[in-house]
């Protein structure tokens, strides 16, 4: 739609599981949205609960930064459970 | 994101999507006139999905900056190509079984290893367009197995659709190694993965053995099995034909332009209300707080 704002659409597939980003699409407010996000993403039973979000509303961390943000968190390999080795006779831990 | 890869995804992505906007039209010619209820209910569908794949790829090209206007723009103003196949028209039934067969089933050949391509946009696209083609040639080969098993008018149909078809659904995979401007390219940045001979090589060796089950015959009298290569030889395509479609000579390219401004500027209002009620709505609810 000419000029219409750009809103990204979010599907939930099944009870229990969460929205996941499934693409984007030009309407003039959310109602609209809603419905085009119906028929364009939604034919085949993909989903039961749908979210639309103007993608001018989401802030994004800047991948120039990547390393920066989330280098950091590879040399604490002892956050990960299997950092610890047990003895073999250990059970239930 | 480099310059060139930038504009190399934007010029394919963009007619992709025009290539799918077009193709809407040769087979919504037969939507009235289908056969049975339920061949319609089925065409109107594909049409449909073929609406949805454009609107994914031109909100994956939309990621790269260009703006969905100036992407209509430059199909409306003829400064974007898409599919040479759409130019060609739909003279019978036949040839909405045979486009779902030939061309859907090319065209999945080219998806498929696009689904895993460099750009994660049009790769997410692509995994779910490729899902939805394989109802499109399911329907298509149906089409054609029936009419192949009616009447001998029907099974001549059939072989008729297969005749025009065949050689346009070849020159889908684009031209041949040695002329393709933009491989090389895309090969080095992921964007492509298989050559364009390779593919078309890989359809006519999935496609010569669905033909003999309809007990339909290609039109080409050169198409024979190589058991030294392991591939099926055929005969030389017709580049002269190819080139000129892409130069707007094909016999519908006009037409398909055509129609389809009319069709955005008939739809003008429909944008113009939704974009008014939005505004009044908006307002609206501004004055209730």
């Amino acid at each position: 739609m000419n000029g219409s704002p750009l809103w990204e659409v979010f599907v939930r597939s099944r009870n229990g599981l969460a929205h996941s980003h499934v693409g984007s699409l030009h309407a003039p407010d959310a109602t609209m949205a809603l419905h085009n996000a119906r028929d364009v993403y939604t034919r085949r039973g993909e989903g039961t609960s749908i979210w639309v979000v103007r993608s001018s509303d989401i802030h994004a961390s800047n991948p120039d930064e990547k390393d920066a943000l989330f280098e950091p968190a590879l040399d604490k390999a002892f956050r990960q459970a299997t950092y610890f080795e047990l003895p073999d006779e250990v059970k239930n831990l | 994101m480099p310059d060139a890869y930038r504009k190399t995804l934007v010029r394919q992505i963009s007619q992709h999507a025009h290539s799918e906007i077009i193709g809407m039209q040769p087979e919504g010619n037969w939507i009235t006139r289908a056969p049975s209820l339920e061949r319609k209910a089925i065409l109107i569908a594909k049409v449909q999905d073929e609406a949805g794949h454009g609107l994914y790829l031109y909100s994956a090209a939309e990621t790269l900056g260009t703006s969905r206007e100036e992407l209509v723009e430059q199909l409306l103003t003829n400064k974007a190509k898409y599919s040479t196949i759409f130019n060609y028209p739909t003279l019978t039934w036949a040839d909405v079984g045979a486009i779902g067969w030939l061309v859907d089933s090319a065209a999945i050949m080219n998806q498929i290893p696009l689904a895993r391509c460099s750009y994660g946009p049009y790769a997410r696209a692509m995994t779910r367009i490729c899902k939805e083609e394989s109802f499109h040639m399911r329907q298509g080969f149906d089409i054609m197995l029936t009419l192949s098993r009616g009447t001998p008018e029907q099974k001549a149909m059939a072989q008729d659709a297969l005749d025009r078809w065949w050689w346009p659904s070849l020159m889908m995979f684009g031209p041949p190694d040695t002329e393709s401007v933009h491989s090389a390219d895309s090969m080095r940045w992921k964007i492509k993965r298989f050559s364009n001979d390779e593919l078309r090589q890989r359809f006519v060796d999935q496609t010569v053995p669905q033909a003999d089950v309809l007990g339909l015959r290609m039109p080409d009298p050169d198409l024979h099995w190589n058991a030294g290569r392991g591939h099926y030889d055929f005969g030389q395509i017709d580049w002269d034909e190819f080139y000129r479609v892409v130069r707007g000579d094909g016999p519908c390219n006009h037409q398909r332009i055509q129609h389809r401004i009319a069709a955005h500027e008939d739809g003008a209002w429909v944008r113009e209300a939704a974009t008014a009620y939005a505004r009044k709505h908006a307002a609206e609810a501004i004055a209730a707080a």
